[in-house]
């Protein structure tokens, strides 16, 4: 948990350093700081970012923000709509839903955020790997790929979910990281190869470079902004998926709160109770939004065919 | 084309195999006896259960129960529901019509829709129209799928009423005359296609914009433009056929998305389909269910891509004289 | 002189940057005279593209064409036509045929397809009509088996046979006026001397003007009569093509002509114009070509010259026009040094 509150505030401070970072002109600036002015100059994606550092603050904030822990139960009337005391109202079991709200972000957000970042890194790790590797080898790993990606994450997860029982959040982010790379492998092995055939990659061989140090020094910096981009991407969908698993019963389990299983309490009775499902909805949509949104723009700005248009 | 068929057939048998493995190493490598909670299920009997586990060879070292299970499922067999008290392939065999009934109507609408919004966008690319669309496709995209669904039922179904809530009595109809029993289907099917086809529309428009305005830029454009055609024969014509190519593959795309989402949106809407019948085997942890239904998943998806490449090899005529 | 077919007068085409507005096209005057061959000159990045895509309207915004730019084709004033009589115009009185016939036709149509669409978008003729004109304007293209060549993709043919279409294409309406934005660069040379003869021949045929764009000086010498070179947005030098290739004017066409290599002539190695054109949002005052330029003296940064005439039909916008004097190469000038004089017979061109 402190851990998690540091990592979130550090986050929510670096975002909030990329929205006040006074973008002095500079005469030759570099593609990141160019990037970082485009991605400035996007209105929605901005809104994006800030609204991500209040999501990010509240829910950290959450012990000192609310006067009732999410697992205290009969705090009040069951199934009460939402009143003063308690904006979001009470589920079945009489806690607080604004409480469980703000710690299911406190679970639902470090879960998408740490998936991403496994399955960015294995993703990067085999896309480089088959990049480099022989043609033969390049082939099968790419059609390994291929064959996984038939089948849908999301059944797969249900399948290894249902069948191998709950899991705890640690195991949840491992699922999930590690069913999520696949993509990203593609990207990068699509630009290592791509980066294989310029001529200073040739030269840097035919100097004798070691591949692993021309991996680090050459290539990895050039496939790093699609990695960039699909993970900013990939946490929106996470996300989704994790409140999906959760609505199924097979995310995060009771009574921890996530944003997803906090409908399924709500769910037997969803329209009566329709607190329930609105207000950790609301929290889902915004961030995957906010996610979407940003990775939409990180993409205009990081995409060098575009510099100078416009 | 023929040549591309072959590859395509490959392709789905390694799916195949990797499912089949898949799912045996689930059932098999599942943390203590993967039979054991059957038997929390008061239906079943330790007989059964004992019987399941000579069938599975579970006292015979892995490799041959590995070979036993390969050899079931190639014969067809995919073993028995413990909740339905039936084999998993009359299941899947009942419930699968009526989930492609739903994947081809929400596939078909949800395309429809998108490319239309798609070429809007382009075409008004840069004014209000598309920014608000635009946001409209984002907004979407970005909706979780079962909180859609709720949204839907409760909007349509309960507070505007429109719609019946229950699909169930739809297959049901008794003696009725056939035009009867459509337009009935067709109530009923209303809101789940709809939910369906808006979230996955969001995904196609959201390409198709990009692909018209990459065609926009390319010179075949300017030379339709300089042979006098107008900017409406110019975007439905030249540019639309084009940027319809790459939407084509999205097929492969749509539909996993939407196979997923039938998971959900039959089983808020009562449909009692695929999806269905996979949070059911869910609730009530019946393995070989699942497993089942996870090899029915990647062989429909890779039919699904097989049939997204042919269709590509077809529209596109430097394909049709490459394969 | 006849009524002049096209008449063009002070054509300024901009796009806006984020440097600011660049003036691709600058203030650019010409006539052409019906079956008359004009060839416009000039490196890439000079506005020949820009000022024959302005003819035809098919500038795509944010780039415009100024107010105050005249474009008068067949006594009309094209930049006050509404858009619906300006589609009249192209493809039907003015056609144009581009550099990358690969790129130019649309992929996923049949070519015999995007013949007949011109005759379907101008005329009421049936598919069916449409079709067999097409077909019988590949013919007169010189494509063998007209009749089957035309139920293939783009990609089925050759570069020639594609070029040949794009001829087919723009010739379907008989069109006054043909612009051609380099037609052969794109084509290895034994097509390219196929593809300026079947122009010329057809030229003859039908009786309309051609606008020939390239960079490629052999080919103005085998095709056309007149020649307009082009330097940063603007006309630099015009004349009569004889009188420009043997006594050009302007140093830059001094320079174009040296880096021609020609037959007979045993040279150390060609020449080339130090630099590059300066970017179109920042053209240089005075002289636009000074800083390229072996004589440029201090009159060149102050005063932007004019169009100076040299002679009969021969217009150049350089000070030396005043200050022939100055002409003399200067001891220790810039650049490679090399720049020839440019004399010679342009008969003797290789390209």
């Amino acid at each position: 948990m402190a851990v998690w509150l540091s990592a979130g505030l550090l986050i929510a401070a670096a975002c909030v350093a990329v929205a006040r970072w006074n973008a002095a002109p500079v005469p030759h600036p570099g593609p990141w700081r160019i990037a970082l002015a485009r991605f400035r100059a996007h209105g929605p994606a901005m809104a994006s970012v800030y609204l991500l550092i209040a999501l990010l603050v509240l829910t950290t904030l959450a012990p000192w923000l609310v006067s009732y822990g999410p697992t205290d139960t009969l705090i009040a009337p069951s199934e009460q709509p939402p009143t003063l005391a308690h904006p979001f109202g009470t589920d079945f079991a009489g806690r607080d839903v604004l409480s469980r709200v703000l710690y299911g972000g406190l679970v639902s957000l470090p879960v998408a955020l740490l998936s991403v970042l496994l399955s960015a890194t294995i993703g990067t790790a085999y896309g480089a790997t088959s990049g480099l590797a022989s043609e033969r080898v390049d082939g099968v790993m790419m059609r390994l790929i291929d064959a996984i990606l038939a089948i849908p994450r999301l059944f797969l997860l249900i399948a290894v979910l249902a069948i191998w029982g709950s899991p705890s959040v640690p195991t949840l982010i491992l699922l999930l990281g590690t069913t999520g790379w696949f993509g990203v492998s593609r990207l990068v092995r699509a630009e290592v190869r791509a980066l294989r055939g310029e001529e200073w990659m040739v030269a840097a061989d035919a100097l004798g470079a070691s591949r692993r140090r021309m991996l680090w020094r050459h290539a990895l910096p050039n496939v790093l902004s699609p990695v960039i981009v699909a993970a900013t991407l990939g946490v929106g969908h996470i996300v989704l998926l994790e409140a999906a698993l959760g609505y199924l019963g097979l995310g995060v389990q009771p009574p921890t709160p996530s944003w997803g299983n906090i409908i399924q309490d709500g769910a037997q009775s969803v329209f009566a109770v329709w607190w329930m499902f609105v207000f950790p909805g609301l929290a889902i949509v915004l961030t995957a939004i906010s996610f979407n949104v940003a990775g939409d723009a990180l993409r205009d700005a990081l995409d060098p065919r575009q510099v100078g248009r416009r | 084309m023929r040549r591309l068929l072959a590859r395509r057939l490959w392709h789905l048998g390694v799916v195949v195999a990797l499912a089949t493995t898949l799912s045996f190493f689930l059932i098999r490598l599942a943390p203590g006896d993967p039979f054991l909670a059957l038997l929390e299920n008061p239906r079943v009997t330790p007989q059964q259960v004992e019987r399941l586990r000579a069938e599975y060879g579970l006292d015979r070292p892995l490799p041959e129960q590995y070979a036993r299970y390969v050899t079931r499922i190639a014969r067809g067999d995919l073993g028995d529901s413990f909740t339905y008290w039936k084999p998993v392939r009359t299941l899947i065999a009942e419930r699968l019509p009526r989930t492609m009934l739903l994947m081809g109507l929400a596939l078909t609408v949800s395309f429809l829709l998108g490319i239309a919004i798609g070429v809007i966008q382009a075409w008004r690319a840069g004014t209000a129209t598309d920014r608000v669309l635009g946001a409209v496709a984002m907004f979407f995209y970005s909706l979780p799928d079962f909180w859609l669904a709720l949204v839907v039922l409760y909007v349509f179904g309960y507070k505007l009423d429109l719609f019946p809530t229950s699909m169930i009595p739809a297959f049901h109809l008794g003696p009725v005359p056939w035009w009867q029993q459509l337009a009935e289907t067709a109530v009923r099917l209303a809101m789940p296609v709809m939910t369906l086809a808006l979230l996955t529309a969001a995904l196609i428009a959201r390409y198709q914009r990009a692909a018209m305005l990459d065609v926009s830029g390319r010179d075949f454009v300017r030379t339709a433009r300089a042979k006098g055609a107008s900017e409406r024969r110019v975007l439905l014509r030249h540019i639309l056929r084009n940027a319809l190519l790459p939407i084509v593959t999205l097929l492969g795309l749509a539909f996993p998305a939407l196979l997923a989402g039938s998971v959900f949106i039959e089983r808020i809407f009562s449909y009692q389909g695929v999806g269905y019948l996979t949070v059911e085997a869910i609730r009530s942890s019946d393995p070989e269910l699942v497993a089942s239904l996870v090899l029915l998943m990647a062989v429909l998806v890779s039919i699904g891509n097989l049939l997204a490449d042919l269709l590509y090899a077809v529209v596109d005529p430097r394909m049709r004289a490459r394969a | 002189m006849s009524e002049p077919l096209l008449s063009v007068r002070d054509l300024r085409t901009t796009f806006p940057t984020p440097a600011g507005p660049a003036r691709a096209v600058d203030g650019v005057s010409f006539d052409i005279a019906p079956r008359e061959t004009v060839g416009l000159v000039g490196e890439s990045g000079c506005g020949k593209s820009v000022t024959s895509l302005s003819i035809l309207r098919l500038i795509q915004p944010p780039g415009r064409i100024e107010t105050g730019s005249r474009i008068a084709f067949e006594g009309q004033e094209l930049l006050s036509l509404d858009e619906r009589r300006m589609r009249a115009i192209r493809g039907a009185r003015i056609a144009m045929i581009f550099q990358e016939p690969m790129a130019a036709l649309n992929p996923v149509f049949t070519v015999g397809d995007q013949i007949a669409e011109v005759a379907r978008v101008h005329t009421d003729a049936s598919r069916r009509e449409a079709w067999s004109r097409a077909v019988e304007m590949m013919r007169l293209t010189g494509i063998s088996d007209p009749g089957e060549r035309a139920r293939q993709y783009p990609h089925e043919l050759s570069g020639g046979m594609r070029q040949r279409v794009m001829i087919a294409m723009a010739l379907m309406m008989n069109p006054p006026l043909l612009i051609a934005d380099e037609p052969t660069t794109a084509l290895d040379v034994t097509i390219q001397a196929q593809i300026l003869e079947l122009l010329r021949e057809l030229q003859q045929r039908v009786g309309m003007s051609i606008l020939l764009i390239t960079h490629d000086l052999g080919v103005i010498a085998e095709t056309a009569s007149r020649v307009l070179v082009m330097y940063a947005g603007e006309i630099v030098e015009e004349a009569a093509v004889r009188r420009l290739f043997d006594a050009p004017h302007h140093p830059y066409t001094e320079g174009l002509l040296a880096a021609v290599p020609r037959l007979g002539e045993a040279r150390e190695r060609l020449a080339v114009i130090p630099g590059t054109v300066p970017p179109a949002t920042d053209w240089p005052t005075g002289c636009r070509f000074r800083d390229r330029c072996p004589y440029a003296w201090d009159r060149c940064a102050a005063e932007h010259p004019p169009l100076y005439r040299i002679g009969e039909g021969q217009w150049s916008r350089c000070h030396l026009a005043e200050e022939p004097e100055r002409r003399e190469p200067q001891s220790g000038s810039r650049g490679a040094g090399v720049l020839g004089s440019g004399s010679g017979d342009p008969a003797t061109l290789s390209n």
